[in-house]
């Protein structure tokens, strides 16, 4: 896909003269209007032209200033999530080719951040004296969350991120948007593009801030259209403060919306527009899904629809579009494209009438919240108990809380063991687990069971995630 | 064991495990506010799944989003009254 250079970058698009518009987090309100003339970044903008730039900063609001600020200024730009495991700062570095580091005043430091520019953006604009600098294409690299090792890093261009966001929405200020999906990961990264295209207001989540703290704050800033992976609304509609928010505008992606979370969001708001996206950080948004059925038409297959292509290949969707990732950076040069241009999703589709419903990941998969696990990773650790023989993680899935890991677990020996003996290697096993694992990879639950079904190569039979 | 003595004992072994700090335990706590996160409420559903044999939650027809513990219990105890009859 090539960029078209003469698209206006972000910071263009918020220096119209817009009505003015608010990017709030739990601590601060900006007027984002006011970074057309003036900067979060100490004026220091034109000591990143050109360079690749990592943003590390750890709060949402001095991520979007940077993003806003940087975009057609730096030559590259490489977002980590909140959660980027430290000793993968290095590897991620040394992949963007990183010669600038972004940071607030929160960033951890570490050792890795030591490169030859390191600015420091505040959650506040200056007035500042605008610097006049050749327009340059940005990269933008978004790390995916689909590997058990480093994350892989998949470079967009604000072209390929935008594409997906409709020439219809309203210009009008009258939107304000809201997402309980971090900006700094695709889904999240849409919004806050789409805040700004559409010349809406932005309300940002905040670390450590309660559901029910962030629903009132969402409700006070007036929201109007709301984004979350279907996990984040399970969440939401746990909580009596969800009565203090009345979108006209419910968005679910990240995740595979199921009926029951879709039927949840209709009861609660009945007036609103209630839409399912489904995207990837590597395919991009394919297509969105407003009828209020889990799962998508089938015709989707049949025609392309805004450049987007869909094909499946033994079951599983892929994408073709002008809103996919260009490539990967660093050691996998190769496989995000397939000869004809696809990206394989892995996710398994099956036909139900006039519709294609989602069945689960190849590999098995799992995702949690929006966060992808691999079973062989947490298998690994189990294994290393003493006692056990053997172990099959799967999902389980649940209306209310959305996949969890489950463990089935073969012991060694068959002799017969009491139910206290077993819920002493259970918890074995668990604290082994949480010794080794992120929260979210430790079991829920471990099951003892006397067989795995292994299949006819030799491997665990693995049910579609 | 009554249910809800089940549930609660099992919402300080996982607050526990989970390194959280739970507040005092009562019917109208909502639970969001009771000190498990969401993977904590994962984990309370899949261990009673595996004491009790029963997941109100999977098994309901319609998805039903307790909001106070005293929500949670009956979820639970009317689950079990099924499952029994």
């Amino acid at each position: 896909m090539k960029v078209r250079s003469n698209a206006p970058s972000l910071k263009g698009r918020i220096a119209d003269a817009a009505p003015e518009r608010f990017f709030w987090d739990r601590a601060a309100r900006l007027c984002v209007n006011r970074l057309a003339r003036g900067t979060g970044l100490g004026g220091r903008s034109a000591e990143l032209a050109g360079r690749s730039v990592v943003v590390a900063t750890s709060s949402q609001l001095t991520t979007a200033l940077a993003l806003i600020e940087l975009d057609g200024v730096a030559r590259r730009l490489t977002i980590l999530p909140p959660d980027t495991a430290a000793d993968h700062l290095g590897a991620l570095i040394a992949g963007a080719e990183a010669d600038a580091v972004v940071i607030d005043q929160d960033t951890p430091d570490h050792a890795a951040f030591d490169l030859p520019v390191r600015v420091v953006c505040a959650p506040a604009v200056v007035p500042a004296e605008q610097p006049s600098l050749p327009h340059v294409p940005t990269e933008w690299v978004l790390l995916t969350s689909g590997t058990s090792g480093v994350p892989k890093m998949a470079v967009h261009s604000l072209a390929s991120l935008i594409a997906p966001i409709g020439a219809g929405q309203r210009r009008d200020g009258a939107v304000v948007w809201g997402t309980f999906y971090d900006i700094r990961r695709y889904g999240g990264l849409q919004i806050f593009l789409r805040a700004i295209v559409g010349g809406a207001s932005l309300v940002l989540s905040s670390a450590g801030e309660t559901v029910a703290d962030h629903l009132a704050r969402l409700g006070r800033c007036g929201v109007t259209h709301l984004s979350g992976t279907p996990s984040h609304w399970r969440r939401a509609l746990m909580s009596p403060e969800i009565g203090k928010i009345s979108p006209r505008y419910v968005r679910l992606s990240g995740e595979i919306a199921d009926q029951a979370i879709l039927d949840s969001l209709r009861a609660m708001f009945p007036e609103a527009g209630i839409g399912h996206a489904y995207a990837s950080t590597e395919a991009g948004v394919a297509f969105e899904v407003d009828d209020g059925l889990a799962g998508f038409p089938a015709d989707l297959l049949q025609h392309d629809r805004d450049g987007v292509a869909l094909k499946l290949v033994d079951d599983a969707l892929r994408i073709r579009s002008p809103r996919t990732a260009e490539r990967y950076l660093g050691r996998q040069q190769a496989g995000l494209r397939d000869g004809d241009g696809f990206v394989d999703t892995g996710d398994m589709v099956e036909r139900r009438g006039d519709r294609y419903g989602f069945v689960g990941r190849r590999g098995g998969i799992i995702n949690v919240g929006g966060l992808k696990i691999h079973p062989e990773e947490i298998e690994a650790v189990i294994n290393r108990h003493p006692q056990v023989r053997m172990s099959q993680v799967r999902p389980k899935q649940s209306p209310v809380t959305g996949a969890i890991v489950i463990a089935d677990v073969v012991l060694k020996a068959d002799c017969a063991r009491t139910g206290g003996e077993q819920q002493q290697i259970k918890n074995g096993i668990l604290q082994l687990c949480r010794d080794a694992l992120p929260r979210h990879k430790v079991p829920a639950a471990i099951s003892i069971v006397s067989a795995l079904d292994v299949g006819a190569t030799g491997k665990l039979a693995r049910r579609y995630g | 064991m009554s249910m809800k003595l089940t549930i609660m004992d099992m919402m300080r072994q996982i607050a526990r495990e989970h390194g959280k700090t739970l507040a005092p335990l009562g019917d109208d706590l909502v639970l969001l506010d009771s000190g498990l996160d969401s993977l904590g409420f994962a984990v309370l559903v899949a261990r009673l799944e595996d004491t009790l044999g029963i997941d109100p939650f999977t098994a309901a027809e319609d998805a039903v989003f307790p909001l106070t513990l005293g929500d949670f219990v009956k979820v639970y105890e009317s689950a079990q009254q099924r499952a029994v009859a």
